[in-house]
């Protein structure tokens, strides 16, 4: 074995691995939730679709794309790999335990946090990636310019009670996932210092865990409300 | 017998540099066909094994625990002595070993001592490059503190950990030296036998604990560091594992057993809760640097402390008696361990003692924390006070300690030459485990140098000596009659053992020891309660015979046939220590005589008739054992009575 | 006091066990957790039936031979210490206790309550040292080591190696066991020659020994009887990938 694959076998490469490519997906969050903000704009949504025909157009975004479908990949499935080996680690199991004792819940449940955000990506791509790239999608004009009208998709998307419940409960998940996810993120690569750590915390518990979630739910809950006429 | 200490010639500050010349050198190429066995891995025997192994030997190494790192050299709290002279306070070489022999009340070899103080500055430098995290100065240099009763600052700590951190760097040394196949490692393994044959120490005898099995170990040295012998009281500071069995077996095939009375009692333990109680815990000496002992002035109050009446803390100045600062105007409550020991055992004799049991008197930080504030307090003890008030339940910032004295250390042990050899040619002993630094009363932080001088800076070169004499080819095959003989032996006891269908279990047994120990060989002795022990120790061995029951297998893990085999030991180890101490008429160090003492109650000593090393050999089962005489010379020391008036 | 007991029992490593139920009366308050271990084994003696099998050897919290898991926590409902520094009064009249043995592959029972935590012995045997021969040592004050440092090698290394971390751990994972070793030894500058080194192969025998993957859920610390700090963790983290990245080794 080279020392590559030697280290990406170990326990602390494959958690490397997780990581990585768990903080460059919180990267993404980021720049997701950024852009998705126009939906907020009350332009009737040519904001959003030139910010979504720049996203699918533009060569360099295309590339950092791809990218991550492959760390969302990577992700989920050295979770699994990690998981089976951390439950064959212990082939006996306790008759009676107390975790709630010494460790928060959201560490110990990553698995299953994760295995939610994992089907919530595989609908969500499916609503919206699959429609923006295979169609059918209405088209709209601006300035002389066709667009994709991803914005009406959207629309029609939210109006549904039971896929925006959906939303907002994934966006449960996806803070509890933060909450250890990106504090864990940094621990693992070892950078644990006194002075920064408790910037990292914060940043994980509040912006990752809080703010990015709440704003992502927002959307579907400003639609729905908006369709069913609380708000106007 | 003549027994031949083999103290070099010349003057004291040479001997052991000439001593090192003259020995004889094994070929560099040949040692690895040497095979040595080592038993026990705490300081003496991890730091040993490593460095024979380092030094091209085959080494076994064998402990009782699951792992080497456990041994019990782990609990020692305190620190390290070494004559550094770091503090530039007036330390060295000279001084620390002849503070080491005047605390030892002259019952130990100059020619040792001079050598322990000499090595212990390498021991520091060994420990550190290893490792050791010991206590530092913000500048980067290694801090000391003064330790009991010392009058300079040559004590190195880690924290109250200091056993821990040189036991866990001697077992790196010991794991490295494993990984690179030069040490067998044996851990759950007991040594039962010590196999011996023309005259010289030939292997062990072993049970494997897990599985019971008995095997036999050949070697061309045998190596015993395997502690003391406190647990013969049953309650003491040791582990619970802790025991005589290596070194009493080894006796009974002709090792001599030297001072076995000399036992060193510690004051500041805390005290016996219930009968349930299976060990004693030790609290720092260092709180005395800062503790008032005290206990009700009259009987009266004491009761009713006892009853829970009255509290400590409501009882007046004028009713309370500074026991010590009014014995001992000058040292006050620093004086020497079995001196506080002794006189709080009086004071609770005379009715006074506190406590439920009436077993323990006031250790008071009241006055320490008016004068230093609680955060002073805080800083130096805090994690004593926190360890106490986890066993008592009892908050010593508010409600003054209670300590009571426990048995801690035993200076008596295998009889030893210079080179730390036993009266059997090829068996050694090392550390706790034999006679020789200490004399009748160990000085603080003296117990982790002794046993690292002997591993790690005695029995590399004096072992060397040995194996050359005898060459390579003379050892014994392990299917050689001595060695199947030894086997037979053990497994009959091990049988003897699971065959007796009693009522009694070891643990009942052994607890009833203690009990005879504690009361009539313990802090204070006497003609009468000698001889009654005697007796009941007989007595008692008879009842462990004929009463006893041992329940489950040989062929398995079986730890009360362990703890079995462990009493029977310790009873005829009792017995021989009431001979001892029977025998030495005359107060010294921890072993006080009460016919013999001065008019104010202190040890006195006899240096025209007890100036001897007391070498007792096994004559048989049931036959009284001889005692053989080594006589001790001072030179370089004039002989002075202790006083901390 | 009176109290039920659950215990588990294991003839030897190949048997099956189960757990057994135990009642035991004048159970004082003031008794350590296996005091009462103790009167339950004289119990069972005295009945002629086999004493339950259980390591413990210092009972004062520094040997780190005691390995009960109790009531589902390892070492029990007190934090920063042992079972044997464990008493009776953290529980209450009629309780009922449940006592097992550590739980992971790399630790197996023996019998009872007692496992083989030899799997830590070979980890520290693959590189928990300095290399350096008995008489090879400077004089011990030419390295300033300043206090900080010292303290901090002092905190990770006054682990009792007793496998609480690995028994609290859902992974069983000996991340907190490693990390303290590697960390006392990489912040001294005696340990700094191999630090490399001894972080690649320390954990690659912890990997061997089938320990699982840290998942920085914290179990492991809040259970440690030194209360061990998962800064240590993150220095072994990044001792690791340091050398990984920029060892020789190929």
């Amino acid at each position: 074995m080279s020392w590559v694959t030697q280290t990406l076998a170990s326990s602390l490469g494959r958690k490397v691995i997780m990581s990585l490519t768990g903080l460059f997906l919180c990267t993404f969050l980021i720049v997701h939730v950024a852009g998705n903000l126009q939906l907020f704009k009350a332009d009737g949504g040519r904001a959003f679709n030139e910010y979504s025909y720049f996203m699918t157009h533009n060569p360099v975004i295309m590339t950092v794309s791809y990218l991550l479908y492959t760390s969302i990949v990577v992700h989920a499935l050295m979770a699994l790999i990690l998981t089976r080996h951390n439950q064959a680690s212990r082939p006996v199991k306790y008759a009676y335990q107390r975790p709630e004792a010494n460790s928060p819940w959201s560490s110990r449940n990553m698995g299953i946090l994760g295995t939610v955000l994992l089907i919530f990506i595989v609908i969500h791509m499916r609503t919206f990636w699959y429609t923006m790239h295979f169609g059918p999608i209405p088209m709209a004009e601006y300035d002389g310019k066709e667009y994709k009208d991803l914005y009406k998709i959207v629309l029609e998307a939210f109006s549904n009670w039971w896929y925006v419940l959906f939303y907002v409960i994934a966006m449960g998940a996806l803070g509890y996932h933060m909450v250890h996810g990106f504090k864990s993120g940094f621990q693992t690569l070892g950078l644990r210092h006194k002075k920064y750590t408790p910037l990292i915390e914060f940043l994980g518990v509040y912006v990752f865990s809080m703010l990015i979630p709440a704003l992502f739910a927002a959307m579907p809950v400003y639609f729905f409300l908006k369709h069913v006429g609380v708000i106007g | 017998m003549n027994l031949e200490s083999k103290i070099p010639e010349g003057p004291l500050a040479e001997k052991w540099a000439r001593h090192k010349f003259g020995l004889k050198l094994v070929n560099p190429a040949n040692k690895r066909k040497y095979e040595v066995i080592v038993v026990g891995t705490g300081l003496a025997g991890a730091s040993a094994a490593a460095s024979l192994a380092e030094l091209g030997y085959t080494v076994k190494a064998f402990c009782f625990q699951d792992s080497p790192r456990r041994a019990h050299s782990i609990a020692a709290q305190g620190g390290i002595n070494a004559a550094k002279n770091y503090q530039n306070d007036g330390d060295s070489v000279f001084r620390l070993f002849y503070d080491t022999i005047k605390g030892g009340d002259y019952r130990a070899r100059e020619g040792n001592v001079y050598r322990l103080a000499e090595v212990s500055v390498n021991i520091i430098d060994q420990c550190v490059a290893q490792g050791v995290p010991f206590a530092r100065e913000y500048g980067g240099l290694l801090a000391n503190r003064s330790f009991g009763g010392a009058q300079v600052s040559r004590t190195f700590y880690a924290r109250g950990q200091t056993g821990q951190q040189l036991l866990l760097g001697a077992y790196s040394a010991l794991s490295r030296q494993i990984a690179n196949g030069k040490v067998k490692m044996f851990p759950r393994t007991e040594m039962l036998d010590l196999v011996v044959e023309g005259g010289k120490a030939r292997g062990i005898i072993t049970r494997n604990l897990v599985t019971g099995k008995i095997e036999s170990h050949s070697a061309h040295a045998v190596l015993l560091c395997t502690g003391g012998y406190g647990n013969v009281f049953y309650l003491s500071t040791n582990a619970m594992g802790s025991n005589v069995t290596a070194a009493w077996r080894a006796h009974k095939k002709g090792a001599l057993m030297a001072n076995p009375c000399f036992t060193q009692i510690h004051p500041t333990c805390i005290p016996v809760k219930g009968k349930y109680q299976s060990k004693l815990t030790l609290m720092s000496e260092s709180l005395r640097n800062d503790g008032r002992v005290w206990a009700p002035k009259t009987k009266e109050d004491a009761e009713k402390i006892r009853k829970g009446e009255l509290k400590p803390t409501d009882l007046k100045e004028e009713d309370r008696d500074y026991f010590l600062e009014r014995r001992y105007p000058a040292f006050g409550n620093l004086v020497p361990r079995d001196v506080a020991s002794r006189n709080a055992k009086y004071v609770c004799d005379e009715g006074r003692g506190v406590a439920a049991t009436g077993l323990a008197v006031y250790l008071d930080f009241a006055d320490a924390i008016k004068r230093d504030g609680r955060t002073t307090i805080e800083a130096k003890y805090g994690n004593l006070f926190e360890m106490y008030e986890k066993i008592v339940d009892d908050n010593p910032y508010e409600t003054p300690m209670m300590i009571y004295p426990a048995v801690h250390y035993t200076m008596g042990g295998l009889w030893v030459d210079y080179n730390l050899m036993t009266t059997i040619p090829g068996l050694y002993a090392l550390g706790e485990a034999n006679f020789s630094d200490h004399g009748a009363n160990r000085l603080g932080a003296s117990a982790l140098m002794q046993g690292l001088a002997d591993g790690y800076f005695v029995v590399p070169y004096t072992l060397g000596d040995y194996l050359a004499t005898i060459g390579h080819a003379d050892k014994l095959p392990v299917e050689a009659p001595a060695f199947k003989a030894a086997e037979a032996e053990v497994k009959h006891m091990v049988d003897r053992l699971l065959s007796a269908k009693g009522e009694r279990t070891p643990e009942e047994i052994h607890r009833e020891l203690g009990h005879i120990m504690w009361d009539y060989c313990g802090m204070s002795r006497s003609a009468e309660g000698l001889k009654k022990a005697k007796g009941m120790i007989q007595d008692l061995k008879k009842e462990f015979w004929t009463n006893m029951r041992v329940v489950g297998d040989a062929e398995e893990m079986n730890q009360a046939l362990e703890q079995a085999g462990r009493v029977a030991d310790f009873i005829e180890l009792g017995e021989l220590m009431v001979d001892d101490a029977l025998a030495r008429e005359e107060s010294c160090g921890g072993h006080f005589r009460e016919e013999y003492q001065t008019e104010d109650g202190e040890a006195l000593r006899d240096d025209a008739n007890f100036a001897y090393v007391a070498a007792w050999e096994y004559k048989g089962d049931n036959q009284p054992e001889v005692l053989h005489k080594e006589e001790l010379v001072f030179e370089n020391v004039k002989l002075t009575q202790r006083s901390y008036k | 006091m009176k109290i039920n007991l659950k215990v588990w029992r294991q003839k030897n490593g190949n048997a099956a066990g189960k757990l057994v139920d135990y009642k035991l009366d004048n159970i004082s308050p003031d008794m350590s957790f296996l005091e009462m271990f103790d009167v339950l084994n004289d119990e069972l003696m005295h009945k002629g039936e086999e004493p339950v099998a259980f390591d413990h050897d210092c009972r004062e919290g520094i040997c780190g031979m005691c390995s009960m898991y109790i009531n589902g926590r390892a070492h029990g409902p007190q934090t920063g210490a042992t079972t044997c520094q464990l008493h009776m009064r953290s529980f209450a009249d009629g309780d009922t206790i449940i006592v097992e043995p550590w739980r992971a592959r790399a630790f197996p029972v023996i019998k009872d309550l007692m496992v083989d935590r030899s799997a830590f012995d070979r980890v520290v045997q693959s590189g928990g040292y300095v290399s350096v021969n008995t008489g090879s040592a400077r004089d011990a004050n030419e390295t300033l080591i300043p206090r900080t440092i010292a303290d901090e090698a002092m905190d990770a290394a006054q682990c009792i190696g007793c496998g609480a971390c690995v028994a609290a751990c859902k992974n069983a994972s000996a991340m907190l066991f490693v990390a303290a070793k590697v960390s006392h030894l990489a912040v001294l500058p005696q340990g700094q020659a191999e630090a490399s080194i001894r972080a690649e192969r320390m954990v690659a025998q912890m990997d061997a020994e089938g320990f699982g993957a840290c998942s920085f859920t914290g179990a492991c610390s809040v259970e440690c009887p030194k209360s061990i700090s998962l800064d240590h963790i993150a220095r072994l983290n990044r001792e690791y990938l340091g050398a990984k990245i920029t060892s020789e080794a190929v």
